[in-house]
């Protein structure tokens, strides 16, 4: 491996959090980002081919050394490690319907699946995985919530364009998924609202 | 038109919680359109609501109010079904069409949530570092300090100073400048200086304090930096090279 490449690898090895590709930069001011990530491939394709039992995986917001998966029952039988809790069916809901449609209010998250969610929105936001990221206009401002880094992690996503797309999805409705791509842009509320008062 | 018991007025020992949990009354529907094998756009309400209303009997009772929210809506829906309407009537909407539209889109996000359950899960197989960076050495703990202790301190400092006769009153007021004067001129000769070195030996007890506010003053002034490295040690005096440079 190149001299880089070993640099990159030993501060992979030394972070427990994934590493941003430009912080992975600043750990050689003389390396160019195309550098960094040919070294990164260089890392990957090391680990790879020579059968070992970490791999590196592109997640969240940056790189990270993970275990293979064929060893996680072995480690997790022998106490080395725990695997982090399952969410139950509600809490994966109510996430679904964040990542769409963040920023979001709860009454819209309700109105969604039908029941009350103020518990698991609480539970959310203490795991990391959501986040208060505003209040809306109308009224009583209510808090919108959006979804973190955590939450990318939490399901190996490196951003949110990798959960499936609308047009992917059997029942193709109205835009359940307004295009992710364009994050940046505030999103009006209350489309629902509107909707579901009949 | 059938009336059915609603779980609020079955008696509270009659909990049961042996239902498959639903994760909400849409989900509950779209399971019953499922095992009834009817068309999601064509619902029979009447018999649906039927169903909904036999399933949600055993429900747990903090549970209940979303479910019974939506029994009500069916119950209406099928209500309106019933009205006499005109068939060349271009207006007329179908009632369940509101019910339709929520159900596809719950349906659309349980298709998500597929997804997103696949992607914890190979997530979750797979164990990154744990080593988390330690934050930094702890805060001493608050100085506790036994009565014992803190009058053998006093007793310490007093026993440097002669023994005061009890009978004689001294009205003699606190040099401060007189000692600020003498702690520089100290300072100037050495660069650390030690408590035992401004306050000579059987010092008057107003001495005593005069050096001990000149010190705290010139302290302030960023003349001189004090310093005790355990309770009770010699207090540690020294030149503050930043105030003098400033």
């Amino acid at each position: 491996m190149t001299p880089l490449a070993k640099l990159l690898e030993a501060a992979l090895f030394a972070s427990a959090r994934p590493i941003p590709t430009d912080e992975l930069s600043t750990l050689d001011s003389e390396a160019s980002p195309e550098a960094v990530r040919a070294a990164l491939e260089e890392i990957k394709a090391t680990l790879d081919d020579g059968g070992h039992g970490v791999e590196l995986v592109e997640l969240g917001d940056g790189w990270q050394l993970l275990t293979r998966p064929e060893y996680t029952e072995a480690i997790e039988r022998a106490q080395l490690a725990l695997r982090p809790q399952r969410l139950s069916g509600a809490s994966l809901e109510t996430l679904a319907i964040i990542a769409y449609r963040q920023p979001i209010g709860r009454a819209e998250i309700e109105e969604i699946r039908g029941v009350a969610v103020g518990s698991v929105l609480k539970a959310l936001v203490e795991r990391g995985l959501i986040d208060i990221v505003g209040r809306a206009e109308g009224l009583g401002r209510p808090l919108l919530y959006g979804t973190t880094s955590l939450f990318l992690e939490h399901f190996a996503l490196r951003h949110l364009g990798e959960l499936p797309r609308a047009d992917e999805l059997a029942v193709a409705l109205r835009p359940l998924i307004r295009v992710v791509e364009d994050e940046a842009e505030e999103l009006p509320l209350g489309d629902a609202a509107t909707a579901a008062a009949d | 038109m059938t009336v059915a018991v609603l779980p609020h007025e079955r008696g509270p020992s009659s909990f049961d919680v042996e239902l498959p949990a639903y994760n909400g009354p849409l989900d509950l529907l779209l399971t019953l359109i499922r095992d009834e094998k009817v068309d999601i756009y064509d619902i029979p309400v009447a018999r649906i609501a039927q169903q909904f209303l036999a399933r949600i009997r055993h429900l747990p009772l903090d549970e209940a109010a979303d479910y019974l929210e939506m029994a009500a809506r069916l119950l209406r829906i099928k209500a309106q079904m019933l009205l006499p309407r005109n068939d060349q009537d271009d207006l007329w909407e179908d009632p369940r069409a509101e019910l339709v539209r929520r159900l596809l889109e719950y349906q659309q996000v349980r298709e998500v949530v597929d997804h997103l359950d696949t992607m914890a899960e190979s997530r979750r197989g797979r164990f990154a570092r744990a080593y988390l960076p330690e934050s930094g050495p702890p805060p001493a703990p608050p100085l506790a300090l036994s009565l014992v202790e803190l009058m053998s301190a006093v007793d310490r400092v007093l026993r440097v100073t002669r023994q005061p006769t009890l009978h004689e009153v001294v009205p003699r007021s606190l040099d401060v400048p007189g000692a600020i004067e003498t702690v520089r001129g100290a300072l100037l000769l050495r660069a650390r200086l030690r408590w035992r070195d401004v306050v000579v030996p059987g010092a008057e007890p107003w001495q005593v304090l005069s050096v001990l506010l000149a010190l705290l003053e010139l302290a302030k002034l960023g003349e001189l930096k004090l310093a005790q490295p355990q309770p009770f040690a010699d207090v540690e005096i020294s030149r503050d090279a930043a105030g003098e440079a400033a």
